[in-house]
């Protein structure tokens, strides 16, 4: 069963410098994903721009700030926020983030790491059950990039987020460049991550740059900063998992740095050729 | 420390040294290469700090552009280690930069600093005001004109500032070429949004009265009485003419509800 209601095809973050451009003409792209909390106002040009984009694509809410990760409860306020956003704009999906960005009545602006331990399980299964029944809809899941490890931690990620999926009947959110970056960052292998990844629950693929310096003792320390192309390594990390499990929805991150549209288009008309090749393979008959 | 741990996870501790760059790192946490990573910690207090003062960037280029980058971000970081984001609503951060600039000791020398941030702050309110539909004239037909409330834009706010600070913002944000300012004298700046883009104008003289009281529930009579008192040059027609070029979005008879800001 499909986990997200996305077309099988690439998109694209919208980011609103490129408005002009997307609404000159129709574009190559199966859907637009936009930051919740950017969409929070009351009115103006960012949910004229948002409408625009209901009325003519395939849509992908992405939430920064719901807190799931969090041994705190929830902010109903911001699930409130949600919730209207939701109902008003009827994405395909809402996703949302393994990792707490709040915290004693603060944001913090960034996903912070959370161990994972039976403790850490049993709050985010809590908080994915009442954002999911708030909302009225199945959410999906992202798996983080991390630059630190807990020592607490005594469960593998793989088997933490197949564990609140099973919960709680999320689906999941496949970062790819983060799987990249964590496992450049922790030394383990990404391949085997992946083997490990309960693919079958996965309802949307993330595609991102990312930029490498060095950690306390010069190892390779990788930054998730979503401002520069994918690299190859990723892109074929990618390629790895769609020839597994066929076409899914991808979506290209590019946040800061922004490039012109064409180059942010031109990263997911590549991811879409990946796609279509799957989708030729499946509809073509086993070769004896 | 039993509390904090309900989750086995010392999450106080971390979000305290995402604050304090001399603190020790929060327990637990390690990489596969160190026990005491703080370069890697650092990644996330960067992040933290980045996405805050980006934030006032964003929403202040003016106030940037009059005091620099580096004065600019020097401010930022006091102010977001000060009064740190409560909400996860970015766009709307920095409500308290202003009044912080204002007593912002190094920023002395630039006294209408923190009222061009004013400007600044009401414009993303603007921005993200709800929408309302423009009131026409015709409206104005049925009702005694004296008696008349106008509902105003959700979006309107009015800065006032004993500096020209509707001129210094607009060569400060490519409005106007910057060039010296011959009539040094105080600007009220109207801030509004009467359909898609936001407006930032200079009031004429009374304008500011009028429009406070009108958007008090004041009538058109008392508020342009008011207006009057406060300023003999007070033009009623301009200012009717403005409240039907976007300002107004309704009128009515009965006196109403002022919200609680």
């Amino acid at each position: 069963m499909r986990v997200s209601r996305l077309p099988l095809s690439a998109g694209a973050g919208f980011k609103p410098e490129h408005f002009a451009a997307i609404s000159a003409a129709p574009q190559p792209i199966g859907f637009f994903e936009v930051h919740a909390e950017n969409y929070m106002g009351a009115g103006g040009i960012p949910h004229a721009q948002l409408r625009f984009l209901r009325e003519n694509y395939a849509l992908s809410l992405h939430g920064i700030g719901l807190n799931i990760g969090s041994g705190e409860p929830l902010d109903r306020t911001h699930l409130a926020r949600l919730k209207r956003l939701c109902n008003v704009y009827q994405p395909e999906c809402f996703s949302e983030h393994l990792a707490w960005s709040s915290h004693g009545g603060f944001f913090l602006s960034d996903l912070l790491p959370l161990p994972y331990t039976e403790a850490t399980l049993t709050s985010v299964i809590d908080h994915i059950d009442e954002a999911q029944s708030t909302l009225g809809r199945r959410l999906l899941l992202e798996n983080p990039a991390t630059y630190v490890r807990f020592a607490q931690s005594a469960i593998p990620e793989t088997e933490f987020l197949q564990e609140i999926a099973r919960a709680t009947g999320c689906g999941l959110l496949l970062d790819v460049n983060n799987v990249f970056v964590s496992a450049r960052n922790h030394d383990f292998d990404a391949s085997t991550y992946l083997e490990a990844f309960p693919l079958d629950l996965v309802g949307e693929i993330h595609l991102a740059g990312h930029f490498k310096t060095t950690d306390d003792i010069g190892s390779p320390l990788c930054i998730d900063a979503h401002g520069s192309p994918i690299i190859a390594d990723v892109f074929a990390l990618f390629e790895r998992v769609i020839a597994r499990v066929g076409p899914l929805p991808t979506l290209i991150e590019w946040d800061n740095d922004v490039p012109e549209w064409p180059v942010l288009r031109a990263e997911a008309l590549a991811a879409q050729r990946c796609l279509d090749l799957a989708k030729s393979r499946r509809a073509a008959p086993a070769a004896a | 420390m039993p509390d904090c741990c309900q989750n086995a996870f010392a999450q106080d501790a971390f979000a305290q040294a995402l604050r304090d760059p001399d603190a020790a790192l929060p327990f637990g946490v390690i990489s596969h290469n160190s026990d005491a990573p703080r370069k890697r910690f650092a990644v996330y207090r960067n992040n933290v700090m980045v996405g805050l003062v980006s934030a006032l960037e964003a929403r202040f280029p003016a106030a940037r552009k009059i005091v620099g980058e580096d004065f600019f971000k020097g401010a930022a970081k006091v102010f977001a280690a000060a009064q740190p984001p409560r909400s996860p609503l970015m766009m709307f951060y920095g409500d308290g930069f202003p009044a912080f600039l204002a007593e912002f000791e190094p920023a002395r020398d630039v006294p209408y600093l923190a009222d061009v941030a004013r400007l600044e702050a009401a414009r993303t309110r603007a921005y993200h005001a709800a929408d309302a539909q423009p009131l026409t004239p015709a409206a104005l037909y049925t009702e005694a004109l004296a008696d008349l409330r106008f509902i105003l834009q959700p979006s309107l706010e009015i800065v006032a500032s004993d500096y020209p600070i509707v001129t210094i913002w607009a060569m400060n944000s490519g409005e106007m070429v910057l060039a010296p300012i011959m009539d040094w004298r105080g600007e009220d700046a109207l801030v509004s949004r009467p359909s898609v883009d936001v407006e930032v104008r200079r009031l004429p003289p009374g304008a500011k009265t009028f429009l406070q009281s009108l958007a008090a529930g004041d009538s058109l009579g008392v508020a342009a009485a008011s207006a009057l008192a406060a300023n003999t040059r007070f033009d009623l027609a301009a200012n009717l003419a403005a409240l039907f070029a976007g300002l107004a979005i309704d009128i009515t008879n009965e006196p109403f509800e002022v919200p609680l800001p």
